[in-house]
């Protein structure tokens, strides 16, 4: 009597659970049987960058709208490890945040897996100032002794004699933030991959223009889309990187001028998983057809027309 | 009863009725006060943390939040609906591979293993030493476990549901050889007095009688794996994915995962949304162990 009783509760335990998974997913087939006309149809695995990740899971989301039957996974292990999962075979697409690297290049060969390089937007940061201050320069050094995880500046002649005694005040992304990141491993390069501490952090841009544009002799930084905005209450620095000052903007940022704060943003596509799977041809096709959306939501400079036209012949000659 | 049970029971039992200990010396005091404040900073760190992420979440308590996939595009409306699901089918296989596996290895160290022999005490050490292995350590496991069994796909059900049943593995044979172990020797002896065999007593008297040891210890090891996000990764379950998995071999997400994901865009709506789906999570833990403390009033005897 006593054994009947416990089988009973451990069996009516697994029933629930198992209705609760058939009820969510009888749900679904009803929903996908009225699928659209594009027959495409299949699995697209996608991984590496976590800062190209918003615009893969844009171009997914977007995508699932028009054809839900083409199933796209994105992952974000980072560039390098997207890498060694794409040229393993592993993945379909590869979202990257630098070009391949030799070793890579190498490891794809190893495994024969060719591949096409398309580039899908250009990612900038920008330095701004509180508008009053006389600061319109920064090189790449000083961006280092501002910023730098063992920067100790608290004046801004300290930075540089010409530059007016005026306390700073820093307002910066919080860690979490691939901008953060960018700033720490790319630009300041140091091998702690961190910036300074001392600063105002806040995941809400809104916060930090509202801090720089409210501080007298306060400097901070984010994303050139986000300056494009609220360029009216900003000053953004030009940024000198040993060939003079180069002043953000998207044209400068696009033609690899304005360094080391802008970088290209790629997708790598297998040549093998785009001619033999429908699923990662439709999957890629809506991505560069739709790239300037895809970039907007992704908060990124979406290409100019010359480098568009590039990225698109790049995708014909993967598809002859 | 020696001497010094029974004094000891007796303090315990005036101390109990009347609330208050006989032991009044500055060092007991002091002691006692140490207690409560660790008692005291353990709720309020934990209470601190909920209401927190509640009040940031709170906005987004609504169904969309459990039948939406998670969206970029419209963040106010985004859901966890391939987490949530994700989740819950990484627990139904989870279950289905730990729980067999750890109450037979239990069984069999507990029942049947001649604890004098060497190796099965260094299975014994072995076992504890497992449960306190860092989570990420059985995501490597399992790629190598799948590696073994010749599946090649990456980021399903089955890769993350190995690697959640190694991880607690480990958990759930060791409560269940505590609750085999509680089971009185007298109940075997009778059985076995009766002509029954070691495998008849072990089947229908033992291991009846230790469910709702096991079941809680099983539930609580499942509410461990549920809300594990490094395992998952190292596996290769991606962190966005857009339609519902259907079964062992289907790609899937985890919820751990996509809160991990969502807490590090820039976007205000979808962090606001992580932290609705933090309590959802919760909620899904403490379900868990309310069922587990259910079962074990519910069948608990004594003897």
């Amino acid at each position: 009597m006593k054994r009947t009783s416990h089988r009973l509760a451990l069996a009516s335990g697994a029933v629930a659970l198992a209705l609760t998974l058939a009820a969510c997913g009888g749900g679904d087939a009803g929903e996908s049987s009225g699928g659209d006309e594009s027959s495409a149809s299949g699995s697209v695995a996608v991984d590496g960058s976590s800062t190209v990740y918003p615009m893969s899971v844009a171009a997914q989301e977007l995508l699932s709208e028009e054809n839900p039957d083409v199933q796209v996974t994105v992952g974000e292990s980072g560039t390098g490890g997207g890498f060694e999962a794409f040229c393993a075979g592993d993945t379909d697409i590869s979202d990257a945040s630098r070009p391949i690297e030799e070793d890579e290049i190498a490891a794809c060969e190893e495994n024969g897996i060719e591949y096409t390089e398309l580039q899908v937007a250009t990612d900038a940061l920008t330095m701004v100032v509180h508008p009053d201050l006389a600061v319109d320069c920064l090189t790449v050094d000083q961006i280092v002794d501002l910023w730098g995880p063992n920067a100790t500046a608290t004046n801004w002649n300290e930075i540089d004699p010409s530059f007016p005694d005026q306390e700073i005040s820093f307002f910066g992304p919080g860690t979490d933030s691939g901008t953060y990141d960018y700033m720490a491993a790319d630009v300041i390069g140091d091998e702690s991959e961190a910036t300074r501490k001392d600063y105002e952090a806040s995941e809400d841009d809104n916060v930090l223009v509202q801090g720089v544009s409210g501080t007298e002799g306060a400097t901070g930084y984010f994303g050139f889309t986000y300056y494009e905005q609220n360029a009216d209450t900003l000053k953004a620095l030009e940024i000198d990187n040993g060939e003079g000052c180069v002043a953000p903007s998207a044209e400068t940022a696009q033609a690899g001028e304005y360094t080391p704060l802008a970088r290209p943003l790629f997708i790598y596509v297998s040549n093998a998983s785009y001619a033999d799977n429908e699923a990662v041809k439709a999957y890629v096709d809506f991505y560069i057809e739709n790239l300037a959306d895809i970039a907007e939501i992704g908060q990124f400079i979406p290409l100019s027309d010359d480098l568009y036209s590039e990225t698109q012949s790049n995708l014909e000659a993967l598809g002859s | 009863m020696s001497v010094a049970t029974t004094t000891a029971a007796r303090t315990v039992k005036t101390t109990v009725a009347t609330g208050k200990s006989r032991d009044r010396t500055t060092v007991s005091l002091v002691f006692l006060v140490a207690l409560w404040f660790s008692l005291f900073f353990g709720v309020v760190v934990l209470l601190a943390l909920i209401i927190s992420t509640a009040t940031k979440g709170a906005a987004r308590f609504d169904m969309e939040l459990l039948t939406n996939y998670t969206s970029l595009v419209s963040p106010e409306t985004s859901g966890f609906r391939a987490g949530i699901l994700g989740s819950l089918w990484l627990m139904l296989f989870t279950a289905l591979f730990a729980v067999p596996l750890g109450i037979a290895a239990a069984l069999y160290l507990e029942e049947f293993a001649d604890s004098e022999k060497w190796w099965n005490r260094l299975i014994e050490v072995n076992l504890q030493n497992l449960a306190a292995v860092p989570s990420i350590v059985y995501g490597l496991l399992a790629v190598a476990v799948m590696a073994l069994m010749g599946f090649s796909d990456s980021g399903t059900v089955l890769g993350g549901s190995v690697a959640l049943a190694l991880l607690i593995l480990p958990v759930i044979i060791i409560t269940t050889r505590e609750a085999v172990r509680a089971v009185p020797r007298e109940i075997r002896d009778g059985s076995l007095a009766l002509g029954a065999t070691v495998w008849q007593t072990t089947w229908k008297q033992t291991l009846p009688a230790a469910i709702p040891g096991i079941a809680t210890g099983t539930i609580l090891g499942l509410s461990r794996a549920i809300g594990e996000a490094a395992p998952l990764v190292i596996v290769g379950l991606a962190g966005s994915i857009r339609f519902d998995p259907e079964g062992l071999m289907s790609n899937a997400t985890a919820l751990p995962m996509q809160i991990y994901s969502l807490t590090s865009q820039s976007q205000e709506a979808l962090r606001q949304a992580a932290s609705a789906a933090i309590i959802v999570l919760l909620v899904m833990i403490l379900g868990l162990n309310a069922l587990a403390i259910f079962i074990r009033n519910k069948f608990q005897r004594s003897w």
